[in-house]
C-alpha cells in the first residue's frame, strides 16, 4: 500500500513520541529532559526526533493549539458555490486574506470551504461581505453554536497504521 | 478574555512552536524580555483559561497518511443534535464534531464532523457504520471528501489562529 511509504521514516519510538506528546507536553526548564524520562531517551535524542518529525512534515510543531474564541476573536466555517472556470481565481483572492486560515475544495455544489479566523469578532462579516464584493458570489456563512469535544484520537490511528 | 499586552506577544512568539533547544521557555523569555518563570507560568495560565486548548504535538494529518477527509453533515431536530454530538465523539475516527447554524434555504444541516482516514473507501465504511449505528439513514446528510487543501496556517496575524487539519 502507498501509505507504507509515509511511514517508511517513521519508527516505534517517533510514534510513540506523537501520541504521548498529543497533549500534555511538560512546561518545565528542561521539557526535553523530561520527556526523555518517559520514553527511555536522552533529551538529546529527543530533540533530534522532535526536529526530524518538524521537519519532514509529520508534526506541523509542537506547542499550542489556540481557541480563537477564548481570546476574544472571531472564527466562522464559510462556503462558497463557484463555477469551476473561476476557481482558481476565487481560491487565490480568498485565499490572500490573512483571515482565512484553512480552505479546501469539497465534493459537493458548494464546492469551496474555510475557515474564517479573528482577532475581532465583528471582522468575521467584514471579511464575508468583501468576498462576496470582489467575487459577486454568495457566501455561506455557518458559525459554530456548539463544539463536541474529543478524546485525542491519534493513538487509535497510528495503530491502526502499524 | 482580555489578553494582556504580555500574554499577546507570548501568543504571537508561541504560534510556530517551541524551539527544539534544551530550555526552549528561556530561549522564548529572552525575546520577550522576562525571564523564564513568567513564560511558564503565562502558558500554564493560558492553558487553565482555555485560551491554549491543547499544548504538544500538533500534526499534519496528509503527512501522517490521512489522505482522505470528509465533511459529514446532517440535519437533526436541534432538541437532539446535543445528544448525537456527543454519540458521535465517541467514534475513534472522528476528529472534529460541531454544531453549527444553518445556512437556509440551501444547506439545512446544523451538526458536522470530520472523518479523516487513509483512504475514500475507509471513510466511506466509517461513515456508513456511523450512520448505521446512530439509526439516521432517514436524516437529511450529505458526506463532503475534499481533494486539495488550498491554504492551511496557523493564523499569520496578530494573536488569532492555530488549528489542526
Amino acid at each position: 500500500m502507498t501509505d507504507n511509504l509515509v511511514f517508511a521514516d517513521l519508527d516505534a519510538t517517533d510514534r510513540a513520541l506523537i501520541n504521548g506528546l498529543q497533549g500534555g507536553f511538560p512546561v518545565c526548564e528542561r521539557p526535553f529532559a523530561e520527556i526523555g524520562g518517559w520514553f527511555g531517551l536522552s533529551e538529546c535524542e529527543v530533540i533530534s526526533r522532535i526536529s526530524r518529525l518538524c521537519h519532514d512534515g509529520t508534526a506541523s510543531r509542537f506547542g499550542p493549539l489556540y481557541n480563537t474564541e477564548a481570546m476574544g476573536g472571531g472564527v466562522t466555517l464559510a462556503a462558497m458555490w463557484v463555477p469551476e472556470d473561476n476557481f482558481d481565481d476565487v481560491a487565490r483572492l480568498v485565499n490572500s486574506y490573512p483571515e482565512v486560515a484553512h480552505n479546501y475544495e469539497r465534493t459537493h455544489v458548494l464546492n469551496m470551504w474555510f475557515v474564517v479566523l479573528t482577532e475581532n469578532p465583528g471582522r468575521v462579516a467584514e471579511v464575508l461581505q468583501e468576498i462576496e464584493k470582489n467575487t459577486g458570489l454568495r457566501v455561506y456563512d455557518m458559525p459554530k453554536e456548539e463544539e463536541f469535544f474529543l478524546e485525542l484520537k491519534l493513538e487509535a490511528l497510528a495503530e491502526e497504521v502499524t | 478574555m482580555m489578553l494582556d499586552k504580555f500574554e499577546k506577544n507570548l501568543i504571537a512568539r508561541l504560534k510556530t512552536g517551541l524551539a527544539h533547544t534544551a530550555r526552549p521557555y528561556h530561549e522564548l523569555a529572552g525575546g520577550l524580555g522576562c525571564d523564564e518563570e513568567k513564560v511558564m507560568a503565562t502558558i500554564k495560565k493560558l492553558k487553565d483559561e482555555g485560551v491554549i486548548s491543547r499544548f504538544g504535538a500538533i500534526l499534519h494529518h496528509r503527512e501522517l497518511g490521512y489522505k482522505a477527509n470528509a465533511m459529514c453533515v446532517f440535519d437533526l431536530p436541534d432538541a437532539h443534535v446535543g445528544d448525537f454530538g456527543r454519540q458521535i465523539t465517541a467514534y475513534p475516527f472522528v476528529t472534529l464534531c460541531y454544531q453549527r447554524k444553518r445556512a437556509l434555504p440551501r444547506w439545512p444541516y446544523n451538526l458536522y464532523c470530520m472523518i479523516h482516514g487513509k483512504d475514500r473507501d475507509i471513510v466511506l465504511r466509517q461513515y456508513t457504520q456511523l450512520v448505521s449505528d446512530l439509526s439516521l439513514e432517514e436524516v437529511a446528510k450529505q458526506i463532503l471528501f475534499s481533494d486539495r487543501r488550498f491554504k492551511q496556517t496557523a493564523g499569520n496575524y496578530g494573536t488569532a489562529g492555530g488549528s489542526d487539519d
